[in-house]
């Protein structure tokens, strides 16, 4: 254990639904600022494993915690939101009824309360924050059209725009690059590693180019546990990932392992 | 920035704008200045009936805050219609005074019931009515009682996640279980006959010309009071999260929100809304009794919702005095057909005009551009 304290800590986290395990004794440490990729192979319990760190399942037993304090496994969704954790989820679910700047309107960090979304106007830092989100996903000239109407790509990055408009401390974000152009991919990386160090970040990701892209530390799951962590590097040539890959089918799930 | 959710729409601003023009100016000049007889002169009896629809557009507008903005289909809102019309019932009810049949202190139905006997340190009133003496007191029940209502029912199923149809029966149960309550006889309000034969309204005669025109007047001011305030909360950051909720809530959830709070805030308002509607429309009809609050009555409401068109703020007004004209106009001429009636017009509405009344312009709009694209297409090219 290093000094400093962790920023999203997991230990012998256990999650089974009607005998099925989906999470078993998983336990995962992330430091403050860092850029963790996450891969493994289908049921995994990639997506379990962030639902239980947003409180949408709890787990059966284990410690989930968000910088040594706050015990996520008794709070809903809402509250471990607040506390700086946002996910963007794996389909693109921006509200399509609601303009472009209205959905970052509704994600802009901020109080959360009745009483605020009454009677408070927005704060400056506010306006700032979302004109730089706008700016950053390349939608500005697009602000006041419904977000429905947005390509696929495009909604990814409104996602991934309502997260920065929220200024949160962790990130976790579920195949952002799914569905993207090559040099759409890209940027999303670049974007991704210009964000780490402010914020942590949790990438899940299948597409190996990518993951060579933005990873530095890459952590293998299969069956609900971790498997192998380590560089790229490391993990490309670790036996038992490659078992994991090979073993189940004939050609490599992940696009580009090299083996 | 600007944060509404849709433009306001000429058809809307004309609505309100002649609403306000025939409701405030026109009708009550004509009912008071024109002589009876002539072509322009509006009855006492018709400005009643306006007012009544006038509670109705109030009680749709409530729904369609609770359903058209946030999602949440109750099928009870009726009840809490009813309950701020007991409220307002029961303060007429003790003003009636010695004027009833039996020339007592208490309501006529207190002294059938043999009331005396059961509650005799009061001489036959149940506690809970005195307070009921006072008007004020009589006003802030037609508000707090049904909030009260709706924040117990609404927290433990919005808290329990009880969403979608499954909140909608639960509602609809609830209507029915309270009127299945309200038809006792021992409930002390009155049983199957409920609560009427009112007389007088703040001193004044109910049934004087002017009491009816102001009691009009009210239900006007309390449409258009009803309706700016939708459309505020419509403008604010909270109709933003509102609408987010009524189209994808765990998303909301993942934002940071706690919707149970938004939710309960809506249902609340919605029910004091419904309640306040109560309250004018007993002393425009002049009774109140449990079957304002059978689950067919809730059902009607939303049927005015869809066929108005629940997507704007003017449907569910357009829906509430349009259907109830076409009721009463049908009530009269085809009274045992009409229950098919309203369920072709629901079935209709949602097959061929899903926007409601209030989408036709749009939908028109839309068939245009298809057909002149058709047009173009089947022109030869040259």
């Amino acid at each position: 254990m290093s000094a400093k304290p962790f920023m999203l800590l997991l230990e012998d986290v256990n999650k089974s639904f009607e005998g099925f395990h989906a999470i078993s004794n998983l336990t995962l440490y992330l430091d403050e600022g860092e850029l963790r990729v996450i891969i493994g192979p289908n049921g995994a319990g990639k997506s379990t494993m962030l639902d239980l760190i947003t409180g949408r399942t709890r787990p059966d037993s284990g410690k989930i915690e968000l910088g040594c304090s706050s015990d996520l496994t008794r709070m809903n969704e809402h509250e471990i939101n607040r506390l700086g954790v946002a996910r963007k989820f794996q389909t693109p679910s921006v509200f399509v009824d609601h303009t472009v700047l209205e959905n970052l309107l509704l994600a802009v960090e901020g109080s959360r309360s009745v009483w605020h979304a009454l009677f408070r106007p927005l704060q400056r830092g506010q306006k700032t924050r979302v004109e730089e989100a706008l700016e950053t996903i390349g939608l500005k000239d697009r602000s006041h059209e419904k977000a429905g109407l947005l390509s696929h790509g495009e909604k990814q990055w409104l996602e991934i725009g309502m997260l920065l408009a929220q200024n949160p401390k962790l990130l976790l974000v579920d195949e952002p690059a799914a569905g993207m152009s090559d040099e759409e991919t890209h940027r999303t990386g670049e974007l991704l590693i210009s964000l780490a160090g402010k914020h942590t970040v949790v990438v899940i990701e299948h597409d190996m180019n990518f993951v060579r892209q933005i990873a530095r530390k890459v952590t293998v799951l299969h069956q609900g546990t971790v498997l192998c962590e380590g560089s790229v590097d490391q993990v490309q040539n670790d036996e038992r990932v490659r078992e994991v890959y090979l073993g189940r089918k004939k050609r490599p799930a992940v696009g580009g392992v090299k083996c | 920035m600007n944060l509404a959710g849709k433009s306001y729409g000429r058809l809307e601003a004309m609505v309100m704008a002649s609403c306000a023009l025939l409701g405030l100016v026109i009708m009550p000049v004509c009912n008071a200045f024109v002589p009876e007889g002539h072509l322009l002169h509006v009855s006492g009896f018709a400005l009643g009936v306006y007012g009544k629809y006038c509670c109705f557009a109030v009680l749709a507008l409530s729904i369609n805050l609770l359903w058209g903005s946030t999602g949440v289909l109750c099928l009870g809102q009726c009840l809490f219609f009813a309950l701020g019309g007991y409220a307002m019932g029961m303060h007429l009810m003790l003003m009636i005074g010695k004027l009833g049949q039996y020339k007592a202190d208490i309501p006529d139905f207190m002294v059938f019931l043999e009331f005396p006997a059961r509650y005799p340190e009061t001489g036959g009133l149940p506690p809970h009515w005195i307070p009921f003496r006072s008007f004020p007191f009589a006003l802030f029940a037609v508000t707090w009682v049904p909030a009260l209502v709706a924040l117990a029912f609404g927290y433990f199923a919005f808290r329990s996640r009880i969403r979608g149809v499954y909140f909608s029966i639960l509602s609809q149960a609830l209507t029915y279980a309270a009127t299945l309550l309200f038809f006792r006889n021992d409930f002390t309000f009155g049983g199957n006959n409920g609560l009427t034969d009112f007389k007088t309204i703040l001193g004044h005669d109910l049934n004087a010309p002017g009491t009816r025109r102001m009691l009009f007047i009210v239900s006007v001011l309390l449409l258009l009071g009803v309706y700016g305030l939708c459309r505020w909360l419509a403008s604010t950051r909270f109709g933003l999260v509102q609408r987010a909720i009524r189209d994808s809530e765990n998303r909301v959830l993942f934002c940071g929100y706690s919707t149970v709070h938004y939710k309960l805030l809506v249902f609340v308002l919605s029910a004091v809304i419904a309640g306040v509607a109560g309250a004018v429309y007993v002393p425009l009809v002049g009774i109140i009794n449990p079957s304002e609050m059978a689950p067919d009555k809730s059902l009607e409401a939303v049927v005015w919702c869809s066929v108005g068109g629940r997507q704007s703020l003017v449907g569910p007004v357009l829906g509430a005095i349009g259907v109830n004209a076409l009721k009463s106009y049908a009530t009269h001429s085809y009274a045992e057909q009409w229950p098919y009636i309203l369920g072709v017009l629901f079935i209709g509405a949602t097959l061929f005009v899903p926007k409601g009344i209030a989408g036709i312009p749009e939908q028109l709009k839309q068939w245009r551009a298809r057909r002149a694209l058709k047009l173009a297409n089947s022109l030869p090219r040259t």
